[in-house]
């Protein structure tokens, strides 16, 4: 019989994917809120999960819920804000390992794509996964994913990316 | 031109997280989990004279101090197996017993003021493990001693068992449990550890 590792271990495991996949599909300012309320959902409900089911669809797919949640509500009360000046000087130095255009552009992508853009390169999860935990087909999860790498890649000076 | 593959590191680089992100969220996690009962056991270790010491604790109490030689990941999965998964590192719950014990260590304190969860030991060997508080600081008793006090004097070896599978060794004192020959007999923390214990127990 498969034993269930500690939640501290699927803490140390997985949080890490699940706050990326947040900042990608929330954006930066709400990640913390989407990863905590995600795992603190998981938390409750982890004793009645299956000993062999796969965690870390299972965590993408509570984050997937809290983030539809957080999207709602802020599609209700904000209005789009302006990139702040400084984010440009910030990427005109080429700060090591942070592209804030690249997250920027991110979050101008509808949330379908940004979500399947997370759940399949941020998680590593196949397109069949995605698009269960998205609603509809792999071949529209696909095409979200390739529509969103296709956009990306428009608003993006190629100078801009860093090898 | 970008290539897919540049552009997907790239993307993973700009939602890059570090250690302190995580470990800043974990903290919160574990105390919003606490404040929603959720938290069924929270853990943490602490450096003593006798090496590292896994502290655990259920909301009724201490339920498990583990010596490193037991293996602070075994002694985890083995609680999470016992008494439920939801388990993580979260200081708070076990301040007061870590004061203890470094005040025992110091030699300031001789008898531990703290909650326990008596959960994992059942039948003779809980009646074992509950007489042992009786044996006071500083004082030794043998096995044979023992078995009369938790109430079946022909038990000699049952309370050796009871000793070597005590989940609250330190707290519950079976280091003051020895042979009757006056040899300090065997301890689940070593036999080093044992004689720590004793020693400094005495020397107070």
């Amino acid at each position: 019989m498969a034993r269930k590792p500690t939640f501290e271990v699927l803490v140390g495991t997985h949080g890490d994917t699940v706050l990326r996949v947040c900042r990608a599909v929330v954006g930066h300012a709400d990640a913390d809120d989407a990863w905590s309320e995600t795992f603190l959902s998981a938390m409750r409900a982890y004793p009645h999960l299956q000993a062999d089911a796969n965690i870390e669809a299972w965590l993408v797919t509570i984050a997937h819920r809290k983030a539809v949640d957080i999207i709602r509500k802020t599609a209700r009360v904000a209005t789009p804000m302006a990139v702040p000046p400084d984010i440009n000087v910030v990427a005109d130095q080429g700060e090591v390992g942070h592209n804030p255009d690249l997250a920027d552009a991110l979050q101008r992508l509808p949330p379908k794509q940004r979500q399947a853009v997370a759940y399949h390169y941020l998680a590593g999860l196949p397109y069949t996964e995605v698009a269960a935990i998205m609603g509809g087909n792999p071949a529209a999860a696909r095409r979200a994913a390739a529509d969103a790498i296709a956009s990306l890649r428009r608003s993006i000076p190629s100078n801009a990316i860093k090898k | 031109m970008i290539t897919e593959h540049d552009l997907t590191n790239s993307l993973v680089r700009s939602v890059a997280t570090n250690a302190d992100d995580i470990s800043r969220l974990h903290d919160r996690l574990a105390a919003a989990a606490e404040a929603d009962g959720l938290l069924e056991v929270a853990y943490r270790t602490i450096d003593t004279p006798v090496g590292s010491l896994l502290l655990a604790a259920t909301e009724l109490g201490l339920v498990r101090v583990a010596y490193a030689n037991e293996d602070h990941e075994v002694v985890l999965q083995a609680l999470a197996d016992q008494i439920s998964p939801r388990i993580l590192h979260s200081a708070q719950r076990l301040d007061e017993t870590a004061r203890e014990l470094d005040e025992y260590f110091a030699r300031r304190r001789h008898s531990f003021d703290i909650a326990l969860d008596w959960r994992l030991s059942k039948g003779f060997r809980s009646d074992v493990l509950h007489a042992l508080p009786g044996i006071g600081y500083g004082h030794t008793a043998s096995y044979g001693t023992v078995a009369q006090l938790a109430g079946n004097p022909k038990a000699v070896r049952a309370v050796g068992s009871a000793c070597a599978t005590n989940p609250l060794p330190v707290i519950v004192p079976c280091h003051r449990v020895v042979r009757s020959d006056g040899a300090m007999g065997g301890y689940l923390g070593g036999v080093e550890a044992k004689r720590l214990l004793l020693d400094l127990e005495a020397a107070a």
